[in-house]
């Protein structure tokens, strides 16, 4: 039978929400788990995952719409169902307020047109199987409990599901749950389900790296007065502060400098954030996930350097909230601790850039006509055409340059 | 000479044991069990049921000595101890012949012998004749149990020095008796002993009686087994033992030395795992303090081999044993199923008065650090426990200020054992005080006690 689909509260205390984007259009087949649709908070840009399988049915409300949580959005049909009311669902909601006109009733084969409710609040269209006790502590500790999957009876989320904070829809059992086809079938390699996870990492990737029109910067930045600088503060300080640190300083500097960089492409608009949030990569077991330091312009470097090292420890503990991962304007991508010289990276949609930052490497370099010995590391600039053209991004990269060579502007 | 190939190999039939080996056949497994004596382990024919046999004859006996109170005349009520160890004996008797008929129906083999490990997979079964059979296994679970502790100077003979087997059989009926130990084995047959009509003395090492209790109940236990006549010593032990006449001295070391006499002692100060004499040293296996080291998921440290219930460590309980049996087996057939929650096993005492508990003690949550809400409710306010004639004890929740998570229930009266399975499903169920509090409990029940303790936890009891 056809349900409706309703806004799920994406965030805490988010009561509007606006519908980015619909990732399923009418007509196709919906499998649990497949991203309906993105919606973006005041915050966040968050996924809308379905929690039952079917076909998408008519939309209720278009792209870029903003609604009340819990406002019937759309209809999802069971498979083989071609036809549906949806008056008649939408009037089983028992509610019939205010009834905007869709702009396109064709999509529905009903007299009537569809109606849109506001100012109602409606049950959502799924329901989540949650022992009282989870439901009580995810709400203490904001999880959204459709980010999790349950490892109680019949998937049922329990306690445990909350304590291991799987804000991933990760958890352990799932995860380590082989195929059950014989081995020997198989051959030499055996089957580990995709995480939820993995599965937005797959699938946001591939659309980064597949319609966002990429290019290319790089440069040499000197490292030596930064890391004389670093070491003295480090011998004064109780706590260290990492190159990395000083990396993000200087980027939300520079976008502080070059805010036309401070950009997001959206269909309609282009989106001047006003403060940078730098989202930076973190490697987990789960897989990659960017915590975001936000407004990282106005922090010194001393609380970026905290933040950091404590998004980082829950961001491996799995037990960040989805507002502290979701959105951004800019990201930090390091591989230099690993000993990589250079890289260049995919962009994070919807932001606009991400700087992939290799090992600082003692290299010969010429100086008033000398070769002399210095330590150089190189970055690489990935940059959404659409939003950034080359001569904006090449300045942006200036000042980035320029300040990790004089890293006391930074500090100031 | 090829041998049996089994998918797995259970050695001890007791309630973990036979539980794992039922649970493996219906996971498609070819399983056999193997018992040195007899099927149902310790539980159903030295533990368990018969002394709960034994108790009900000495409830028997209480309620025809009470009857005058209840307007019913009985002349004469007395004890006759042989014909009560003879029901107990019955009782087991019928509880083995189910297993084994269990055994039957599910198509398990049953060894009878003393099972041996012997290298990779394969194990040696020798019977009471000495004959051996050789048997491969590609999974073995160890489920061999546990055995009452020795006392040095307390050497079990059978006759003046008792262990639980000898008291649910004793040869004769002691004018005195002192129980060493006061966890849940000594305080029921202190109980039962008191009952018909012997003297009883207990001591104790820890502080306190039943010490894994919450400290509610040790203390309430205390002042009612004092008040129907037994004698309790704890923070005590036993310094030395000597015969005399028939039977012993024992010289006590507690605040002060103090001397007493009985006609039996019965040991009853823990057990110890049952490890030996099955091949264990040629393998990884570990042992700690007599018990097998295991994982969550009850493996050794020897791949393919498992070790469940008394053996693998406390809390020893039949029910315990059962459940990892269920979880182990379902491990080994690469299902996922989720560790024991100790927290979530039920304790139960059958003595008089009764003591049934689930999870934390009030003291234990408070040294988790936690912020606990607290609610105690007795059954002198219970209109079912006064009709009854039955107002002893007392129903307590502890619970977590924080989240509303039952973190633990406690309880002693009548027949607070069949009632703790209440509070044990409401933490399965990951219940709070709010599904608790609306539950409706009926009236008249005693169970409207443990509704009213979650009530009082939040300032809302109704009838006190």
């Amino acid at each position: 039978m056809a349900t409706l689909i309703c806004m799920p509260e994406v965030a805490a205390n988010a009561t509007q929400v606006t519908l980015q984007t619909w990732i399923k259009k009418e007509g196709e087949v919906v499998a649990v788990g497949d991203c309906l649709a993105e919606i973006e908070t005041d915050k966040a840009i968050v996924e809308f995952i379905a929690e039952r399988a079917g076909v998408m049915g008519p939309t209720l409300i278009q792209a870029g719409q903003e609604v009340e949580v819990g406002s019937p959005i759309g209809v999802l049909l069971d498979v083989g169902e071609t036809s549906v009311n949806v008056s008649a669902l939408l009037a089983k909601t028992g509610d019939n307020a205010s009834v905007p006109q869709l702009p396109n009733p064709s999509t529905s084969e009903t007299a009537a047109p569809p109606t849109l409710l506001s100012g109602s609040k409606v049950t959502p269209s799924h329901r989540v199987f949650v022992s009282p006790l989870a439901r009580r502590l995810a709400k203490q500790r904001g999880i959204d409990l459709n980010t999790l999957i349950g490892t109680g009876p019949n998937g049922r989320i329990v306690k445990r599901d909350i304590e291991a904070g799987s804000a991933f829809a990760v958890s352990s059992p799932v995860m380590a749950q082989p195929s059950t086809v014989s081995p020997s079938t198989l051959g030499d390699y055996t089957e580990v389900p995709h995480s939820g996870m993995r599965r937005t990492i797959a699938r946001r990737l591939t659309e980064s790296k597949s319609t966002i029109p990429h290019f290319y910067l790089s440069v040499d930045c000197r490292m030596d007065r930064l890391m004389s600088l670093r070491s003295d503060i480090n011998t004064a300080m109780p706590r260290k502060i990492s190159v990395n640190d000083f990396i993000v300083r200087a980027v939300a500097v520079a976008l502080r400098e070059v805010p036309q960089a401070n950009v997001g492409w959206t269909e309609n608009a282009m989106r001047q954030y006003t403060q940078a949030d730098i989202a930076v990569a973190v490697s987990t077991d789960f897989g990659l996930i960017t915590p975001i330091v936000r407004a990282a312009d106005r922090k010194s470097l001393s609380i970026i350097s905290q933040e950091i090292a404590d998004l980082a420890a829950r961001a491996r503990a799995s037990q960040l909230r989805p507002d502290e991962y979701q959105g951004g304007s800019f990201s930090v991508s390091n591989l230099g601790m690993f000993g990589v010289s250079e890289f260049s990276a995919i962009i994070n949609p919807p932001q606009a850039a991400i700087l992939a930052v290799g090992m600082t490497q003692q290299v010969p370099v010429v100086e008033d006509g000398a070769v002399k010995i210095a330590s150089v590391m190189r970055c690489t600039l990935s940059v959404d055409h659409r939003a950034i053209d080359g001569a904006l991004a090449a300045q942006w990269l200036a000042a980035f340059k320029r300040l990790l060579e004089n890293p006391l502007s930074m500090l100031i | 000479m090829t041998h049996p190939v089994f998918d797995l190999v259970v050695i001890g039939s007791g309630p973990g044991g036979y539980v794992a080996a039922i649970r493996a056949v219906q996971l498609g497994m070819k399983t056999a069990i193997v018992e040195r004596a007899e099927l149902g382990g310790i539980c159903l024919n030295w533990g368990c049921i018969p002394t709960k046999a034994l108790l009900r004859c000495a409830d028997v006996l209480r309620l025809t000595k009470d009857a005058s109170h209840f307007g019913v005349k009985v002349t004469a009520s007395t004890a006759n101890v042989p014909a009560m160890v003879a029901r107990s004996r019955a009782v087991a008797a019928q509880l083995n012949k189910g297993i084994d008929s269990l055994m039957k129906k599910n198509g398990i083999t049953v060894l009878s012998g003393h099972a041996r490990l012997e290298g990779k997979g394969s194990l040696k079964v020798t019977d009471k004749s000495g004959r051996a059979t050789l048997v491969s296994a590609k999974n073995i679970i160890l489920a061999t149990g546990a055995r009452a502790r020795n006392l040095p100077g307390l050497d079990p003979d059978g006759k003046t020095i008792w262990t639980y087997r000898d008291a649910l059989n004793p040869p004769s009926v002691p004018k005195r008796m002192v129980i060493v130990g006061a966890g849940a084995i000594g305080i029921e047959f202190a109980s039962f002993y008191h009952a018909v009509g012997v003297e009883v003395i207990v001591v104790e090492m820890a502080d306190r009686v039943l010490p894994l209790e919450d400290i509610d109940i040790s203390t309430q236990m205390a002042s009612s087994l004092s008040r129907d006549g037994i004698t309790l010593h704890t923070a005590t032990a036993v310094q030395g033992a000597v015969r005399e006449g028939a039977g012993w001295q024992l010289d006590l070391q507690g605040k002060t030395t103090s001397r007493v006499q009985a006609d039996v002692v019965l040991v009853a100060a823990g057990i110890v795992g049952n490890v030996e004499d099955l091949g264990l040293e040629k393998t990884a296996i570990k042992i700690e303090k007599t018990h097998i080291v295991t994982d969550q998921f009850c493996q050794t440290q020897e791949p393919g081999i498992y070790a469940i219930g008394d053996v693998a460590g406390p809390p020893w309980l039949a029910h315990k044993a059962s459940h990892e049996g269920v979880i182990c087996v379902e491990h080994i057939a690469g299902l996922h199923p989720h560790p024991l929650d100790s927290k979530r096993v039920a304790a139960c005492t059958y003595s008089h008065p009764q003591v049934a508990s689930v999870g934390l003690t009030e003291l234990q949550a408070r040294a988790d650090g936690r912020k606990v809400k607290v609610g105690k409710f007795p059954f002198v306010a219970n209109g079912k426990a006064i009709a009854m004639g039955a107002t002893t004890g007392f129903v307590k929740v502890v619970f977590d200020e924080t989240s509303g998570e039952l973190l633990g229930a406690h309880m002693l009266g009548e027949e607070v054992t069949e009632m703790i399975q209440g509070f044990a499903i409401a933490q399965s169920l990951e219940a709070t005080e709010a599904e608790l509090m609306a539950a409706i409990f009926p009236h008249p029940t005693m169970s409207e006690a443990m509704h009213e303790a979650v009530l009082s936890a939040y300032g809302r009891a109704l009838h006190i």
